[in-house]
């Protein structure tokens, strides 16, 4: 269940490793070079919403074997992750494409032929696995998760309260070896800026050992400072920042760009002809026959990317 | 969901959700997921409920739709619109375990006779004939909002004696089992589909038949349940949708495609008193 380094750990690699404030700009390729095989790896934003796809593209095209991700909802990124052979386990509360795609057929054939594990949790106690991590303890009590089979499957256990005696479900702090997060903005040390909502991306990033920030502007740090309470991470909490306009399509990126349904519709068609042989297929079209992820966004098009950005400023309050 | 047309025009989506919109109070909180509960929801705050406040899990409290662009996940721009606060996943999460939120809604792949719910494994876990997508917040909804409201098309294959995997917990297997477990916060309220409501018999918190649609048999509503539901000694018939509530939440799902009056005469209000 604990497959990461112990809060104690990573607490003591903090405290023993220089962080010094310098420009952390590189590019996704080199970034993602922090990713060992066998990493846990945590992909920030959740399903079709700021998730660091020019990121996780770059780790597609790297191929480390035998991750561990976890994330709070999924998308159609763990069929690729799983589909190319990236990842062989999955520790989330909900794997599909979004609801009106159904179940994600990749998922089924790892899962159910036992190629794959999927490690469920609830959804706050994905959250708070993250949280624990970020507060720098071992776990955090909770009243949910109790008396459901998830809670056996994951041989979760209780503690009561020294105060009143209450039962609670113990949430083991887990502290990633890397965590993917795209935002808004960031400067080059890293101070990293999010409008709208954050997911887990906050806490995910203050857990994990590593954290790898794309941004869809590299902003001066006057910028930066001139709305400081949009900042979600301080600079000694980054270890590397990517410029990566339009970095979470087809994902939307909150105020910016909608979400790209016809890119998911395309996909899934793919994926219900070939099975995972279709999501191979998409990766080996969109990720390893392009050079980078602007090679991919290319072929999706300036006026389609146009489009959902109207789109979002339509849906932005006025 | 089905297009069959039943009561007054009304397909079983339309009837569950005009059904489930009826039992939210205003002033109250409700935990809403994506497709008819929120729909249900925001039927609510344009009939009896104006100050009813829509809470999503991706962080969003306090939505208000625009009508024909309804959101496909409760994290994207279209839940979001009209919010009053955009927070993040854990932080709405432990509103609920605070006791915030009054109401919360879910559906279900599979419900057995103790109102639990599984949305994660049909078959053996170990060898799973299907893995499905899973939890997602439904188990923290049922254990930590108030009152839980289950809202599914009544199938057979959906009401099952036992479910086969536990994802969000019920009364477990009856009596006190359920806060023997821990889970002393919240309860299940009822059930609601598009043949019956149902609730649970206090003592034994088995499911009971509590109130028919309008036009449906107990026998029907037994003949679609795989095991035996006990009945209320006074079971009720529900009134049928009305005209207007059907025309809101036509034009809630699809936009102003019909008289937009109904929707526009109430104004979007800010906040809820609790």
């Amino acid at each position: 269940m604990i497959d990461a380094v112990s809060f104690r750990e990573a607490r003591d690699e903090l405290e023993t490793s220089a962080r010094p404030v310098g420009d952390k700009r590189v590019t996704a390729e080199e970034a993602i070079r922090l990713v060992s095989d066998g990493d846990h790896v945590a992909i920030g934003g959740t399903c079709y919403s700021r998730s660091p796809m020019a990121l996780v593209f770059a780790m597609l095209r790297a191929q480390p074997r035998h991750l561990t991700v976890s994330r709070p909802l999924s998308c159609y990124e763990v069929d690729l992750l799983l589909a190319s052979g990236v990842a062989d386990k999955i520790v989330t509360s909900w794997v599909g494409i979004g609801l009106q795609w159904g179940l994600s057929q990749v998922l089924r054939h790892y899962v159910e032929g036992g190629l794959a594990v999927y490690e469920e949790w609830s959804h706050l106690a994905i959250g708070l696995r993250y949280k624990a991590g970020a507060m720098g303890v071992p776990f955090l009590p909770v009243l949910s998760m109790l008396g459901s089979d998830m809670a056996a499957a994951v041989s979760l256990k209780t503690v009561s309260c020294p105060y009143t005696d209450e039962r609670l479900a113990a949430i083991p702090a887990v502290n990633p070896d890397v965590a993917l997060i795209h935002a808004h903005r960031a400067d080059r040390f890293g101070n990293t800026q999010v409008d709208g909502y954050r997911h887990m991306d906050s806490d995910m990033a203050r857990a994990a050992r590593k954290v790898i920030v794309s941004a869809e502007r590299i902003v001066s740090t006057d910028e930066i400072s001139s709305r400081p309470w949009t900042t979600m991470l301080p600079h000694f909490a980054v270890d590397a920042v990517v410029e990566a306009p339009f970095g979470a399509y087809p994902n939307e990126c909150y105020g910016l760009y909608d979400a790209d349904f016809a890119h998911f519709d395309d996909y899934v068609g793919l994926v219900r002809e070939q099975g995972v042989v279709g999501a191979r297929s998409y990766v080996d079209g969109n990720v390893r026959e392009v050079a980078d992820f602007a090679g991919f966004l290319r072929r999706v098009g300036d006026e389609r990317l146009n489009e959902l950005s109207e789109e979002a400023g339509r849906l932005m309050p006025r | 969901m089905s297009e069959v047309a039943t009561t007054g025009g009304a397909t079983r989506e339309e009837l569950i959700a005009v059904t489930a919109s009826r039992l939210l109070s205003d002033h109250r909180v409700v935990f809403a997921g994506v497709g008819m509960p929120l729909l249900a929801s925001a039927l609510a705050r344009r009939r009896q409920a104006p100050d009813l406040t829509i809470v999503l899990e991706g962080g969003i409290i306090g939505t208000t739709l625009l009508p024909g662009h309804l959101p496909v996940s409760t994290n994207e721009m279209r839940a979001a619109f009209g919010a009053q606060m955009l927070t993040d996943v854990t932080d709405i999460f432990l509103f609920a375990q605070r006791g915030f939120f009054d109401y919360g809604f879910l559906g279900a792949a599979q419900v057995d006779m103790f109102g639990n719910i599984n949305t994660s494994i049909i078959g053996d876990i170990d060898s799973p004939d299907v893995r499905l997508p899973g939890s997602g917040g439904a188990n923290d909804i049922i254990s930590l909002c108030n009152e839980t409201f289950i809202v599914t098309t009544h199938e057979l294959r959906r009401f099952v004696p036992r479910v086969d995997f536990v994802t969000s917990p019920g009364y477990l297997s009856g009596g006190d089992s359920r806060a023997e477990a821990g889970l002393i916060l919240g309860k299940v309220g009822c059930v609601i589909t598009d043949l019956a409501l149902m609730d649970f018999e206090p003592t034994s918190r088995r499911m009971r038949l509590r109130a028919l649609q309008f036009g449906v048999e107990a026998a029907q509503v037994q003949a679609q349940t795989g095991f035996e539901l006990l009945v209320s000694d006074d079971v009720e018939v529900l009134p049928p949708p009305l005209p207007e509530e059907l025309e809101i939440y036509r034009n809630l799902r699809d936009g102003a495609s019909v008289s937009s009056e109904s929707t526009s005469e109430v104004p979007l209000k800010v906040g809820g008193q609790r």
